[in-house]
């Protein structure tokens, strides 16, 4: 199977690849997939008190498009409002970087992810979660 | 383009140019039907078909009559299983053979089970990809008609025991079919020593050409009958009707004709290097298995799993290396390889094992170049893997409750 340029690109070159320390305040930690099903993503955000993503970091366990996915993910939330990244759909991930049929679950899990850590972060804010699907709903 | 190092020949092997000057004449000058008698076309291509069939039959002890053409070994697994249980069927209808299979095998099986016509045990490996010679003897039955254990893994490299099993099939007066397709022309085959009644073989895997193989059918103690599956003009004795391939059937007589020659060399060869490389990949990064027996097992065949470092995601950092994965995400399943999971290989492990498969135009400097590559790549991998960070900080990966969708 044959990758698109996109997908190499963020491979080659993943973007914010690293780490954040998972308790500081202002991170929130998504942890999604499992070994065994070949995939994991770990997906941080660094979130300022009026909830705008300042930076991002992620580290993957999975194909070349789940590597490429997370580390599209992590431009893609920069600077953006929490709610605003919640909303993110996987179909725009399929799209972005022309993911074949066979790699749709490396978008979905992108998703999940930016979802999981955004959620983490509310928690430990005190936030209500149901709140948040209200709202983007 | 030139930069660019082949090591996957468990899935193909390019064709020795030997093999091809052998074959050129009979596309173009010695072009006749090998059916047709009645002309010297015919007897020129008659000729090289029946010389063919002594190289053949002299690299697995054979008798060159016990040969039948087919278009490979999958058309071969095919013929000698469903023959097997359409001849025999009034002796029985149980079939033994294993998990580890290629699919060749074991899609046959669950057809020939879905449409009644037989009952198949799968007899389970252990942790080294071995069969229990006491399972083995335990699952025949007086409806045991065949037992079809392959010669060497695909993907593992392993080596059953075909000896031992001979014997057991001889002693319990059932057949024995062998998929030799990955062992013929790598390591000695002998299919009177071993007590091998039908085997299976193809030209691709020994530096021949695509679409030709054999099934060898043994002719005297016992004489082997099938039914045949595809009708017609009555080549092969009717075991196997068509007009014969002869460019194919030249080349692969050369093939094995050359395999023969150079076997011994070879193959010593092939272990140092296949040796030099595990030692290279294996003593410079941690955290690596080797799936498979350490020592039964082909000599060209390396398969190690490289934990935390997802195996499509490798293979795209080996960019100009062709090597192969028993991840799910280079499969149409989507499914880590049965194989390795037969010997107890778990998924996540599975899913970062990959195959290097070194042949006979492997070098030196290519192994060195390989083993460089792939210990770069799962490096930086691994840096970008939160299962290794999560290893280092001492979290057991295997009790972590991981959101599962
Ligand atoms: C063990 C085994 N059996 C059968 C086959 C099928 O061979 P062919 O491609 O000649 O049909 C292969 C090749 O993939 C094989 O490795």
């Amino acid at each position: 199977m044959a990758y698109s340029d996109k997908v190499i690109d963020h491979y080659e070159n993943p973007r914010n690849v690293g780490s954040f320390d998972k308790e500081e305040q202002d991170v929130g930690t998504g942890i999604v997939g499992a070994p065994e099903c070949g995939d994991v993503m770990k997906l941080q955000l660094k979130i300022t008190d009026a909830g705008v993503i300042e930076d991002a970091r992620f580290k993957t366990f999975g194909c070349g498009s789940a590597i490429a996915s997370s580390s599209y993910v992590t431009e893609l939330v920069k600077g953006r409002k929490v709610e605003e990244a919640y909303a993110i759909k996987n179909t725009q991930i399929v799209e972005d970087l022309n993911l074949p049929p066979v790699k749709i679950h490396c978008s979905v899990l992108a998703e999940d992810a930016i979802k999981a850590a955004v959620s983490d972060w509310r928690k430990r804010k005190g936030l209500d979660d149901e709140d948040q699907d209200k709202k983007v709903g | 383009m030139s930069n660019r190092i082949y090591m996957d020949n468990h899935a193909t092997t390019p064709m020795d140019q030997r093999v091809l000057d052998a074959m050129l004449p009979y596309f173009t000058e010695k072009y006749g039907n090998s059916g047709s008698r009645n002309h010297a076309f015919g007897w020129e291509a008659e000729a090289g078909v029946d010389q063919a069939r002594e190289r053949i039959a002299k690299l697995i002890n054979a008798k060159p009559k016990e040969i039948i053409f087919t278009s490979g070994a999958t058309e071969s697994d095919n013929i000698a299983l469903k023959s097997v249980v359409e001849f025999y069927r009034e002796k029985g209808n149980h079939i033994i053979t294993a998990t580890t299979e290629h699919k060749a095998i074991l899609d046959v099986c669950k057809s020939l089970e879905r449409k009644g016509l037989a009952e198949v045990t799968y007899l389970p490996v252990d942790k080294q990809g071995l069969i229990d010679l006491d399972q083995l003897r335990a699952a025949i039955t007086d409806k045991t008609i065949l037992i079809s254990i392959m010669h060497a893994n695909n993907e593992i490299g392993v080596i059953q025991p075909i000896h031992e099993i001979g014997k057991i099939a001889k002693e319990k007066g059932v057949l024995f079919h062998s998929d030799a397709t990955q062992g013929v022309g790598k390591v000695p085959v002998d299919v009177e020593a071993m007590g091998i009644d039908l085997m299976s073989f193809s030209g691709h895997k020994m530096y021949g050409p695509k679409g030709i193989g054999g099934l060898y059918v043994r002719a005297r103690n016992p004489r082997v009958r099938l039914s045949p599956m595809i009708e017609g003009g009555g080549q092969e004795r009717g075991m196997r009707s068509g007009t014969l391939n002869v460019p194919g059937i030249v080349g692969l007589g050369r093939a094995c004709e050359l395999a023969g020659e150079e076997m011994q060399e070879e193959s010593a060869r092939l272990l140092r290097l296949r040796e030099r490389l595990r030692k290279a990949l294996m003593d410079d990064l941690g955290d690596t298995y080797l799936n498979g027996h350490p020592t039964e097992r082909l000599p060209g065949n390396l398969n190690i799993s490289f934990e935390f470092v997802e195996g499509e995601s490798l293979l795209m950092g080996l960019k100009d290396i062709a090597v192969s994965s028993g991840s799910a995400c280079t499969s149409a399943t989507l499914e880590p390889s049965y194989v390795l999971k037969a010997l107890g290989v778990g998924d996540e492990l599975a899913h970062t094992s990959i195959r290097f498969g070194l042949g006979r135009f492997n070098t030196e400097e290519e192994v060195d170049r390989v083993a460089e590559r792939v210990v770069s790549e799962v490096t930086r991998l691994r840096e970008m893997s939160p299962l290794y960070e999560m290893a280092k900080e001492g979290i057991d990966l295997k009790s972590y409750n991981w959101a599962r969708d």
